[in-house]
């Protein structure tokens, strides 16, 4: 998939991606209006369907709420690049099915507009604008079966089938 | 195999002698926390993955806490779905506003949190049964809805951090200013994925209310839980809230650890973390002079008897600065009780603070003490991101309560000397 960067720094916080004001809601047509607003209110004006978010370390950081990933996917963002993830955010990702990369190189040789190519399944990231392609670090095995299935609803589904 | 606390309790519930860091396990839970603002979404998520029963109703807490009293039709909502969910699944350990408080005091005052448990919780404090010894962690909805139904979830088991904390508190230093300290030598991210165990005579001679503001900031390093070994203190609160079989569980001498740090906190100012982040933290001096609008004394972090102490031996017969708001929340409604009995709600109002409900209130930002453009807060709570107690440009500086107090008198941030 190809789309478009946008760029931030570190410590991105699940307070500035989705405001607890907001949290009252866990639709994605009504929390996605308001993703990053506290950090760049021009994001959800700007960010077409498929374009990705590169970020530095530690990216949602903080509190426990789905709702964070669930407003960022619902905004079009088809994957978040960052060179790490706070842990909970990186379960909620996997859970819900929003594509996270972790990879440091491809976040320092990406800048805010450039073109991306993305291969998922690979992990490749090339960026189409200024040259460079970098694989990021692949999931652990059994958080890669969960992916394959799409995501934890589809694992236990299945899980509780079986034991049927 | 040699293991860590976190690792003997990984094992234990996964059916496993031993499991290393880096082991992706499924774990049995014996606690799943779900809040009003969480809770309606793992339902919707159930009942999606076709569910009718939860695997185990024991399993479940359910608290309403976060925006109760309800701010709104949204917010009574997310009570009412809650609610309903907990009677229709026959859940026993249901809390309602008025009888209950932050789940994160509700649930050790319950006995439902205790040694060698393995806990998760659809909120990032979850990280506070720690102190009990217990490996507790954050998680979300998602990962709640499959919990209640299967009773377990996937864990990779983190590597270890031991933190040997020495030396004797000054006067007016409390488990606030300590773990402040350490998240600013950690960084928020510091404890990544990672367990931190916290060991040392700082710890040893802690009380209970102390180490649950330590594990309560576990994750504002970004650890997956922070856990304090049990001993005689323990054992003696577990035996006050009806627990009598607690087992604590121990470090093998040989674990392994990621690293050892080790912290004397003999000299230790009280300390502040300065927006926007919690390990910003500077000796109190360093922003002494800060001229402040609002401030909070209480919620999940510091909300406990031994806060409100240090708070009311600074304000009894004082009078808080004409220009400041103080809100003061006790952080369960057993707590609120024992305020209003010991007489510390009588001086805390005389001095001109309000006493809110036992619930997250204005912590969450998300009423009850919300703040407006470029205002000014001075909060006991955990975090101080970006817009997280009102407007983007509002800014919160984290202290303990005797900081908090001191400075509620005199209208800007001061040492409480
Ligand atoms: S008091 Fe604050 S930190 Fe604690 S659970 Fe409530 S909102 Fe979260």
């Amino acid at each position: 998939m190809e789309g478009t960067a946008f760029k931030y720094g570190n410590n991105v916080d699940t307070d500035v991606i989705i405001p607890a004001r907001y949290c009252t809601s866990f639709l994605a047509e009504e929390l996605a209006p308001h993703a990053l607003e506290d950090l760049d209110d021009t994001f959800v004006k700007r960010v077409n369907q498929g374009d990705f978010i590169v970020a530095g370390r530690n990216f949602g950081c903080g509190s426990s709420r789905e709702n964070a990933p669930i407003a960022i996917k619902g905004a079009g963002a088809a994957c978040v690049i960052a060179e790490s993830f706070a842990r909970i955010f990186y379960r909620n990702s996997i859970n819900i099915g929003l594509p996270i990369l972790e990879c440091p190189e491809a976040v320092h040789g990406t800048e805010e507009g450039d073109k991306l190519h993305i291969n998922l399944e690979t992990g490749e990231i090339e960026n189409l604008t200024r040259g460079g392609k970098w694989i990021a670090a692949p999931f652990p095995e059994g958080i890669q079966e969960i992916i394959e299935l799409g995501g934890l609803v589809s694992y236990v589904k299945k899980r509780l089938g079986a034991e049927k | 195999m040699a293991m860590t606390i976190a690792e003997k309790i990984f094992a234990a519930h996964s059916g496993k002698e031993s499991v290393k860091p880096g082991d992706l396990i499924f774990a049995k839970l014996d606690r799943i926390l779900g809040t009003d603002v969480t809770c309606s979404l793992s339902i919707k998520v159930f009942e999606e993955m076709g569910v009718e029963k939860v695997h185990n109703p024991d399993q479940l807490v359910l608290v309403n806490d976060h925006f109760v009293p309800a701010k709104d039709i949204k917010a009574a909502q997310l009570s009412k779905n809650m609610r309903e969910f907990g009677q229709q699944q026959g859940v026993k350990n249901y809390f309602e506003v008025g009888r209950s408080g932050i789940c994160h005091t509700v649930l050790p005052e319950n006995g439902l949190a205790k040694p060698g448990d393995l806990i998760v919780g659809a909120d990032s404090h979850t990280c506070t049964y720690g102190a009990v010894g217990a490996v507790a962690s954050g998680i979300g909805s998602t990962d709640m809805a499959a919990a209640w139904a299967i009773g377990e979830l996937w864990f990779r088991v983190p590597s270890t951090i031991r933190v040997e904390i020495t030396g004797d508190l000054q006067e007016w230093v409390g488990a606030k200013d300590v773990i402040l300290y350490i998240i600013s030598q950690l960084g928020v991210e510091g404890a990544i994925y990672k367990i931190l165990e916290f060991h040392g005579s700082t710890i040893e001679n802690m009380s209970m209310d102390g180490r649950f503001t330590i594990a309560n900031m576990a994750v504002e390093a970004g650890a997956k839980s922070g856990v304090i070994p049990a001993d005689d203190t323990t054992l003696a609160f577990m035996d006050q809230v009806g627990v009598k079989d607690a087992q604590p569980i121990e470090a093998d001498p040989d674990a392994e650890y990621e690293k050892i740090i080790e912290i004397d906190v003999s000299e230790l100012k009280p300390q502040v973390a300065k927006p926007y982040l919690p390990s910003n933290a500077v000796d109190v001096d360093e922003v002494a002079g800060t001229r402040i609008d609002q401030v909070a004394i209480g919620s999940c972090t510091n909300g406990r008897i031994e806060d409100f102490e240090m708070a009311y031996r600074i304000l009894k017969g004082k009078k808080i600065h004409p220009l400041v708001r103080v809100v003061i929340m006790p952080s369960s409604d057993k707590i609120y009780a024992e305020l209003i009995d010991n007489g510390f709600a009588r001086e805390f109002v005389a001095a001109g603070a309000t006493i809110a409900p036992s619930t997250c209130g204005l912590c969450i930002g998300g009423h009850m003490g919300v703040l407006a453009e470029d205002e000014v807060g001075l909060y006991t709570t955990n975090r101080n991101f970006v817009g997280r107690n009102g407007h983007p440009s509002s800014q919160v500086f984290l202290s303990g309560p005797a900081v908090a107090a001191a400075s509620a008198i005199a209208g800007e941030i001061v040492s409480p000397k």
